[in-house]
């Protein structure tokens, strides 16, 4: 009974290490080549679950089913335009032929490299192929908004694509989309991450960015100092022709009313010879009035109008 | 070894009937301590058998078979998570928040589509949507969105003038970037919900900085022009016409004065003339009479002489030299 219970124990432990080398899990994120010896043995095991295989002799490998990343070094080159640019791309990819996969490349490592080549020379040819804003701008022809502050400057404008990002990025994908497919790789996807101006370019592109918005600066200045002047010169015109239609309007009136007062003393002492006498008369009166005042001195004879008793008078007591 | 699972008082020796009990207990504790779960609130369980997706699971106590045959990954489906760009808030929620500070000034600087430079700090709020898709579709998703994020970002901004991206394009440059991002997101069945982009810090790069701001200060400087060109006539010109509008109507005044003068003095006149028709002589005779009475009482010196006296004049103290002369002439003849 004891030697029994040995050998059961005994028994358990190898029992264990070849169940364990029997069976093998594959996760959902996984496919599996199973090599004999090094070889792939049998189809690609893409489905996921327990599995069984001869223990010992055979190996599992696990190859990554899921979309992967392949994240670009950044790479200085020039556009057809002759700027140098800093460009960044990614890619999406998946291995879709396991078994070619692993006998060409074997490893992600050697993967990652392999994208790096292909993708980053593509990249370059195509970059080398367009001018920068073919591979900064997207939608052709969108009319940007425009700023109503700034609407008065010539400036704003989105300058005119004929391809564009996208289908630069479609260039470089169907050029590195063939060359990977022989390594087991499915391209899905690769885009411009980043693209910056060289640090040599950056001083110019700077120096063309100030310059621009110092005229713009300019504009302005004259534009406030132009509007101003029209103004005053408004002003000026507006002060003129206030003044110059008052005059007009007061001589109008005065002149008038002189007439009007003209006619009306016309009509009442020029209506006869009489009348015309008379106005003589009181007129003259008039004037004495106001010519005679108390420093005049007046000297009279006896033979005047006021006077005329005074000499008679005195000649008759003479006589 | 022979101290382990023992408990005090037992016999020392080894036998395999207590081995296998030994053994069994273990396994016992282990299978019980790996047959429960828990899934937070926020989040669900994705459970796999023997790596096989198997169920998503609702937050709550669950069981699941022990010994690495069922696992479970908990995905946080409720939670809203966020990636910065260009900046990066202390206390992240999970790695992929945000870069390290020397990857901020690359994130940031943008070429637009008039080829001038602008940075640009935003941020991605974003969601779980599907568990399955996040776990066993792509490796890596939150990079991948990273990724995904800045090159949607400067597809977007590559469309916009710099002006538009500074000042007037913001919302629309937040709304076409989340969509886009959207439909990347769903091409590479990333399992995410893509629920704000927010823009922060926006600027033009630090050496052209300044004469942004120049710009905007000869903005003000042109309104002020105006303004005060504006107050110049607004000084002048009201005022100009309440005085011509004054001028104008003393001028009435004048004229009405004009008129009724001429009136007044006319219908005196002939009240006057159809008197005097009646007796002519006599009248005129009256008013100079009346006149002089007037006259001469005002007057200080007065000299009456009679018609024949011509001698009487040298006599007198006038201050006319010539009259005098004349005078002392006359005399000596």
């Amino acid at each position: 009974m004891r030697n029994v219970g040995y050998i059961v124990l005994a028994l358990a432990f190898p029992l264990m290490i070849l169940a364990y080398e029997s069976f093998y899990k594959v996760n959902e994120t996984e496919q599996v080549i199973i090599t004999q010896f090094g070889k792939p043995v049998g189809d690609v095991i893409n489905k996921s679950g327990l599995k069984i295989k001869t223990p010992f002799i055979q190996t599992v490998n696990r190859i990554e089913k899921r979309i992967l990343l392949w994240d670009g070094s950044a790479n200085d080159m020039p556009t057809k335009d002759k700027l140098y640019i800093t460009v960044d791309t990614f890619g999406r990819w998946r291995i879709k032929d396991p078994l070619q996969y692993y006998l060409r490349l074997r490893d992600e490592r050697s993967a990652q490299s392999r994208l790096e080549d292909i993708l980053g020379s593509e990249t370059r040819n195509a970059v080398a192929k367009h001018e920068l804003i073919e591979i900064i701008r997207t939608t052709k022809g969108r009319i940007p908004n425009i700023d109503p502050l700034l609407a008065s400057v010539d400036i704003g404008k989105l300058l005119p694509i004929q391809r564009g990002r996208r289908l630069i990025e479609q260039d470089i994908f169907s050029a590195a989309a063939d060359k990977l497919s022989e390594f087991g790789i499915e391209l899905l996807d690769i885009r411009f991450k980043r693209i910056n101006y060289n640090e040599s370019v950056r001083k110019k592109i700077y120096q063309r960015m100030i310059s621009e918005r110092q005229q713009i600066a300019e504009k302005f200045r004259s534009e406030g100092a132009g509007e101003a002047a029209r103004i005053i010169g408004n002003k000026e015109r507006e002060l003129q022709r206030i003044q110059s239609e008052a005059y007009r309007e007061i001589q109008t009136i005065q002149g008038d009313s002189d007439a009007e007062a003209t006619e009306i003393y016309a009509s009442a002492y020029n209506s006869d010879p009489s009348s015309r006498d008379l106005y003589g008369f009181v007129k003259t009166l008039e004037a004495y009035k106001s010519v005679v005042d108390e420093k005049t001195t007046l000297i009279l004879t006896t033979n005047s109008e006021l006077y005329k008793m005074f000499g008679r008078s005195i000649s008759k007591i003479e006589k | 070894m022979q101290t382990k699972m023992k408990p005090p008082g037992f016999d020392v020796r080894l036998s395999p009937s207590r081995i296998s009990l030994v053994i069994s207990a273990v396994i016992l504790v282990m299978a019980f301590l790996g047959s429960y779960y828990t899934v937070s609130a926020e989040s669900v369980g994705v459970l796999q058998r023997f790596g096989h997706y198997h169920e998503v699971v609702d937050p709550g106590l669950h069981f699941k078979i022990p010994f690495g045959i069922d696992s479970v990954t908990q995905v946080p489906v409720k939670r809203q998570l966020k990636e910065e760009f260009g900046f990066g808030t202390p206390g992240a929620t999970f790695s992929q928040q945000m870069t390290s500070a020397t990857e901020w000034n690359l994130e940031t600087t943008m070429v637009t589509g008039d080829l001038n430079t602008a940075l640009i700090e935003w941020v991605i709020q974003f969601r779980i949507e599907n568990a399955f898709d996040f776990l066993f579709k792509v490796r890596e998703p939150a990079d991948a969105l990273r990724d995904v994020s800045e090159s949607v970002m400067r597809e977007v901004i590559g469309d916009r003038t710099v002006d538009e991206v500074l000042t007037i394009g913001r919302q629309d440059i937040e709304s076409s970037a989340q969509e886009k991002m959207q439909e990347v997101v769903n091409l590479y069945q990333m399992g995410l919900r893509i629920d704000q982009v927010q823009l922060k810090n926006v600027n033009p790069p630090r050496p052209v900085q300044s004469s942004f701001d120049e710009v905007n200060e000869a903005q003000q400087e042109r309104e002020q022009m105006i303004n005060v060109a504006r107050g110049e006539y607004n000084k002048a010109v009201p005022r100009a016409s309440g005085i011509a509008d004054q001028k104008i109507q003393a001028a009435k005044g004048y004229a009405m004065q004009r008129v009724n003068r001429a009136q007044g003095d006319a219908s005196k006149f002939n009240a006057l003339f159809d008197e005097y028709l009646k007796a002519p002589e006599v009248t005129k005779k009256r008013l100079y009479l009346e006149t002089m009475i007037e006259i001469i009482p005002n007057i200080n010196q007065k000299i009456i002489i009679d018609d024949a006296a011509n001698s009487v004049l040298p006599l007198l103290q006038i201050a006319t030299p010539n009259l005098v002369k004349n005078t002392v002439k006359r005399t000596q003849k």
